[in-house]
């Protein structure tokens, strides 16, 4: 895959959770955990997406039903096609004893780093026991949900002392809601502990000319999506502002 | 052996002062100061804000931009927050460090003046320079969006003429108008800008429409269908619009389209710019390409035995 869009057909269709489908192509891609592709479907729209699933022969992206593009390609099924372009960006760094801490969608980011590295401990953070996602591809995750249906009740960042206390993590990576991700950050921080969040803004061209997607002066599309603690600390609009599609600030 | 020359690369445009010749034009990455600080830092000799409207505009639905074998296909189609939005973010215009210039659009000429009216004392001839935009640009140019630029007939000698005294008489700033090189003859739009009271032009936006074809999808990739042409496949036809221009008028030139590297940058000059715009480059480039476009000039510069800019521009006419 390159800069062109190819069409791909989606030969397996997975449910994951309510209102949550992964979508396999089998179609080989260069990849590095973290990294994201653009998906287009014609006449509709084309919208950024992390790659949640990567073999030799195969790759997936993870859907939210949310508005009306992911709607669409929620309800896709098998032998149908899209266009994608990318991976774009950079992904995660790869290296010591490590945890991923996913919350809500923002798990399909980081689920690619279990792949590359089994030693990794997975901690997910739900809603509800239904959206919990990966149970099968994961049967070690750490789950909690905010009502205690499944797992431990609350949220995966009330338990992050207890969690380095019990692993001596060197270092945290995470995926998800931004005032989750600026909670780990912190912790990190304030430990010691190396750290990498993956950011989500709007984005448009996907390759770093149209400045729809800035986080001061990053590009996340480019610079990111995923961005390491010396570059987070230094982001005031990290866990504050993003650009709305038409480039207003927004509270994000 | 020859002491080491010194190189010159200060440039100037109706007065504003350039510590280099290049500048980020209107569309990429403008969208707020912080990014606008990097690109300076990463040495831009001035920056363009993303073209302003009235109101908020969303632009054009996905893909909007689109890579190809020979330059780059975008129908934006305007995206920005709005005048309000756009004071509010360009406050402390001072920061960014470079000279910032403020592209502005409009459907009637009365829209232009909306925008001018809106950004307040940031276009305020009598405010400290570095408390304000330097210069006002208006592209009469875009080929992509309804209502605005060659759609809305605005690169016609009389819409052009109107437009620009319209905004001549509102703003005192430098203004710089914007051409698109698909009309007949843009030398002669440029003396009708000139005589209607520009200071400068802007030469070029992106050419066609053009369109790209998904053949498995059976579909135009762009959304919009067709979008502006944009890099490589545009430098020609810039630097031969630039040339022309500059047989035609008195005031200095930004030449814009497809300069990537030091060389494509003294074409354009020699061409007849006074200034160089540098856009699509960034895609394979990166943001770090203004720097490397101005070693690269001045190490041809230094090979030539140029010593200043003066020396290149308009030298292909001679
Ligand atoms: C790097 C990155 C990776 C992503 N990975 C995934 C993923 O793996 N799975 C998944 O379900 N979602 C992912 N998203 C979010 C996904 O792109 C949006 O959920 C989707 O675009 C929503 O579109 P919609 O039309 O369904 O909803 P809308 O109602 O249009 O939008 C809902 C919300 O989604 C976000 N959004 C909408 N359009 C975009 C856009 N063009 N770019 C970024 N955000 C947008 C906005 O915050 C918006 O408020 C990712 C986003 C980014 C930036
Ligand atoms: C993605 C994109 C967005 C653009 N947006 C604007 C714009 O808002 N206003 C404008 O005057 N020109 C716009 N342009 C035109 C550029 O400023 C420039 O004139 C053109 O791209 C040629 O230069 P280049 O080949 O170096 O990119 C845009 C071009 C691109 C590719
Ligand atoms: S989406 Fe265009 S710069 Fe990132």
């Amino acid at each position: 895959m390159s800069e062109q869009i190819e069409m791909v057909k989606i030969c397996k269709v997975i449910e994951e959770a309510e209102s949550v489908r992964t979508f396999i192509f089998s179609h080989k891609m260069d990849f590095a955990p973290g990294q994201f592709i653009m998906v287009w479907i014609p006449r509709i729209d084309e919208k950024p997406f992390t790659v949640s699933y990567h073999t030799q022969e195969e790759f997936g992206i993870t859907v939210f039903r949310l508005g009306e593009f992911t709607k669409r390609l929620y309800s896709m099924n098998v032998g149908d096609q899209i266009g994608v372009r990318g991976p774009y960006g950079n992904g995660f760094n790869v290296s010591g004893k490590a945890c991923a801490i996913g919350g809500g969608v923002g798990m399909a980011a980081i689920v690619t780093l279990a792949t590359e590295r089994d030693d990794i401990v997975i901690v997910q953070g739900a809603k509800t026991a239904v959206s919990l996602l990966y149970r099968e591809r994961f049967p070690n995750m750490v789950m909690f949900t905010d009502d205690g249906t499944e797992g431990r009740r609350g949220f995966p960042t009330d338990y992050l002392s207890q969690l380095q206390e019990k692993h001596k993590f060197e270092k945290i990576y995470t995926c998800g809601p931004e005032i989750m991700m600026k909670k780990v950050l912190d912790f990190c921080l304030s430990r010691g502990v190396q750290c990498e969040a993956s950011l989500e803004r709007y984005m448009k061209c996907g390759v770093g000319v149209c400045g729809q997607c800035v986080c001061d002066g990053f590009r996340v599309c480019t610079d990111g999506p995923v961005f390491s603690a010396d570059v987070l600390s230094k982001i005031n609009d990290f866990g504050r502002y993003s650009l709305s599609k038409s480039g207003k600030k927004v509270n994000v | 052996m020859k002491p080491p020359m010194t190189i010159n690369l200060s440039a100037d445009i109706c007065g504003i002062k350039l510590v280099n010749p290049t500048i980020l034009p209107a569309g990429f990455l403008g969208t707020t100061k912080e990014i606008l600080k990097r690109v300076a830092n990463s040495g831009a000799g001035a920056v363009t804000i993303k073209s302003i409207s009235s109101v908020a505009r969303d632009g054009h639905k996905n893909p909007t931009v689109l890579m190809y074998e020979a330059g780059m296909l975008n129908a934006v189609g305007y995206s920005n927050p709005g005048v309000k939005a756009a004071a509010n973010e360009f406050s402390n215009i001072g920061e960014i460090g470079v000279p910032v210039i403020a592209s502005i659009i409009g459907t009637e000429a009365d829209d232009f003046l909306k925008v001018i009216d809106g950004f307040g004392d940031l276009l305020s001839k009598s405010k400290d320079s570095s408390s304000r935009f330097s210069a006002i640009e208006i592209p009469l140019s875009c080929p992509h969006t309804p209502g605005f630029g060659t759609l809305a007939g605005q690169s016609t000698p009389e819409a052009t003429s109107e437009i620009v005294s319209a905004v001549r008489k509102k703003c005192g700033l430098p203004l710089f108008v914007k051409l698109s090189p698909n009309v007949p003859d843009i030398s002669k739009l440029a003396m009708v800008a000139q005589d209607a009271g520009a200071d400068a032009i802007t030469a070029v936006n992106t050419m066609g429409p053009g369109m790209v074809i998904n053949i498995d999808a059976r579909e135009p990739v762009l959304d919009f269908k067709v979008g502006g042409v944009s890099g490589a496949a545009l430098r020609p036809i810039a630097v031969r619009c630039v040339f022309d221009i500059y047989k035609a008028v008195e005031i200095p030139i930004i030449g814009v389209g497809g300069i990537s590297s030091g060389r494509d940058a003294i074409e354009m000059m020699m061409a007849g710019a006074s200034t160089v715009g540098i856009g699509t480059a960034i895609y394979d480039r990166g943001i770090d390409v203004f720097k490397g476009v101005t070693d690269e000039m001045s190490d041809w510069m230094t090979n030539n035995g140029v010593g200043s800019l003066n020396e290149i521009i308009g030298a292909a006419h001679k």
